[in-house]
């Protein structure tokens, strides 16, 4: 093996570590946040007014106090206040978030089969905001002033103005009731879906365009923004001329220099607005009778079914939690510096 | 400061907030006289549509005068959000100070406990806390300022860490003024500025997050605002438009009110944007 060759293996050892370090202060202060989760959310029943054994039974089974004594001895709530955490941490930790008061069936099963609900509506909320936003970001910044950049600037403060609800329900009546071209409420129109194929397909399609468009105008409005702030800044950076000095071609300096730059404030964003987007699927289910977890956190609330709602908190802060990674993880991929400079 | 002054504050978008915000207090100040005694009396023909006589926003199915609900809503809504901000203010910037002074071992945890507030779904939180504690204006109230503060944090200590470097500062150190003493009486004072922009971007999503709470109908059923009203219009709104349309108008506008004019001070008093405005 060449001199060479060896210097090289020992610089990709010294980055590898370098990242698996990095890597594993972010995965520790991941586990430090899911476990404050968890005793905020255990706190949050012992801080309640009233007995907690009576609040985590519900309006269902507070009524039986033979049932209530029996959860009181299950959650250790006879127990020092610590002796409880631990037991709440224990059952956490073996996905045991308690039975539903309700429905009389294990949470974690209730939440996850709403899951898939959610991330379908968030999801492409989510793709549908920064695709449009960034573009919409990308057009404006390309003359600040013109007419182009005024008509989305403004489209994009009304937007960030306006409460995600109302806008669902003035969809709801100008294109479900007046106009009668989309459905207003569900996810599927059972009698299509059975058949499967294309009609299902469609017809799932037509379910989601109201729900994603209320809640992927609102973030389509903040990452418009961001963008354009971005690229006017990095464009008037001295690197920009020089690349242009260089003779690059204007499709070269946008793709290699202005976007890869600029994505990094959208990013920023992007990861911020992960434990956003829960609540904005809490209002946008509501109002459209999606069956996700949105939904089902505003039902358990209203039915005071406690385990369940503090089952989707905590189970929704280890999604956001994972998103932060994630977002981490891109960030580093844009921009190399930072694992150099050694940052975390 | 020349440069600065020679940015105009009042452009359009200020103006129009400004506008806004001007018919709001008006409302806030004289909801008693227009509309006297309880908003909720029936005191009309049911289902009218705005623009009626005597109604301009039309009345509910009970006969209810909705522009008497809007008025006397801007009240219960603007008591929510400017208390929001009062209590979001005075913790952020106690934390965002402390952080950014004393710096060190107390900055790194106060900024990860900053960090969580922010990290957590503060909305599905909120209204968790509201549902848990009984529904009262000030547990809605202080649920919405416990995930407000953290923006108010990153904008004082910034200033902070930024502002201790200076000679001044040393210097009032030097001179054998206590930490306290030069945090609250010369720290402070040049942090106002970026506090007041932060607080009328806060008001606005104030006003977003208490819409949120009472429209999902878990709200405070002491005074009626806004959000409470759309969301008792939902259930009719096919048929009556009006009552789930017209509260959030009165929202959006306000909320895009304090966005502007928060915008428009962000941008007169921010220097790094006037020295690339100037010459």
């Amino acid at each position: 093996m060449t001199r060479v060759a060896r210097s090289q293996r020992h610089q990709i050892q010294g980055i590898a570590a370098a990242y698996g370090r990095a890597f594993g202060l972010r995965l520790a202060k991941a586990g430090l946040t899911l476990f404050a989760v968890i005793v905020l959310s255990f706190l949050l029943v012992r801080l309640a007014p009233g007995d907690p054994a009576l609040i985590l039974a519900g309006d269902q089974g507070g009524s039986d106090p033979a049932f209530v004594d029996e959860l009181r001895h299950h959650l250790g709530l006879d127990g020092p206040l610590l002796f409880q955490l631990w037991r709440y941490l224990q059952n956490i930790a073996s996905f045991d978030f308690g039975i539903s008061y309700r429905d009389q069936r294990p949470v974690l099963d209730i939440v996850l089969e709403k899951v898939p609900a959610t991330l379908l509506l968030t999801g492409s909320a989510f793709v549908f905001s920064i695709v449009l936003g960034v573009t919409l970001g990308a057009l404006s910044a390309r003359r600040p002033g013109s007419a182009v950049d005024v008509v989305i600037t403004t489209i994009s403060v009304a937007f960030f103005a306006m409460p995600m609800f109302w806008v669902g329900l003035v969809f709801i009546i100008v294109f479900a009731v007046k106009l009668g071209w989309l459905p207003s409420y569900g996810m599927e129109t059972t009698a299509v879906s059975a058949r499967g194929g294309w009609a299902a397909l469609g017809d799932r399609l037509s379910h989601m365009v109201l729900p994603v468009l209320t809640l992927g105008f609102f973030y389509m409005s903040v990452h418009a923004r961001v963008s354009r702030t971005a690229l006017l800044q990095i464009s008037a950076m001295d690197f920009i001329r020089t690349a242009r000095a260089k003779g690059l071609s204007p499709w070269r300096i946008w793709r290699d220099h202005l976007l890869r730059n600029a994505l990094l404030p959208t990013i920023t964003v992007a990861s911020l607005q992960a434990g956003q987007l829960i609540g904005g699927s809490i209002l946008v289910e509501t109002v459209f009778a999606w069956p996700g977890i949105g939904r089902l956190a505003f039902n358990a609330l209203s039915g005071r079914d406690y385990n369940v709602l503090l089952a989707v908190f905590i189970l929704s802060s280890l999604g956001v939690i994972i998103a932060n990674l994630i977002a981490d993880a891109a960030y580093r991929l844009i921009d190399p510096r930072l694992e150099r400079e050694g940052k975390t | 400061m020349k440069r600065r002054l020679s940015r105009p504050f009042l452009t359009l978008p200020v103006l129009f907030g400004l506008i806004v915000l001007a018919l709001l207090v008006f409302c806030v100040i004289f909801a008693d006289l227009l509309y006297p005694g309880n908003p909720w009396r029936m005191v009309a023909r049911p289902n009218l549509p705005p623009l009626s006589p005597g109604f301009p926003a039309g009345t509910d199915m009970l006969g209810r005068d909705l522009a008497a609900g809007l008025v006397h809503g801007s009240r219960a809504t603007l008591v929510v959000a400017f208390s929001v901000v009062a209590f979001a203010v005075g913790l952020g910037s106690a934390i965002g100070l402390a952080a950014g002074y004393l710096g060190a071992a107390i900055d790194e945890g106060l900024m990860r406990f900053t960090e969580f507030f922010q990290t957590i779904p503060g909305f599905l939180l909120t209204i968790m806390i509201v549902a848990i504690f009984s529904p009262t204006r000030w547990t809605v109230i202080l649920a919405i300022a416990l995930m407000a503060w953290p923006p108010i944090v990153r904008v004082v200590r910034a200033e902070v860490l930024s502002l201790r470097r200076l000679d001044w500062v040393r210097a009032a150190r030097v001179s054998g003024l206590s930490h306290i003493r030069i945090a609250l009486l010369h720290v402070l004072p040049n942090v106002l500025p970026q506090i007041v922009v932060q607080s009328s971007l806060l008001l606005a999503s104030a006003i977003m997050i208490e819409s949120g709470i009472s429209f999902l109908g878990l709200g405070s059923r002491d005074a009626v605002s806004w959000g409470f009203l759309l969301g008792s219009g939902r259930t009719a709104f096919s048929v009556n438009w009006w009552l789930s349309t017209l509260p959030g108008l009165a929202i959006f506008l306000t909320v895009l009110a304090f966005n502007l004019v928060g915008d428009g001070l962000e941008r007169w008093l921010d220097p790094k944007r006037s020295r690339r405005a100037g010459p």
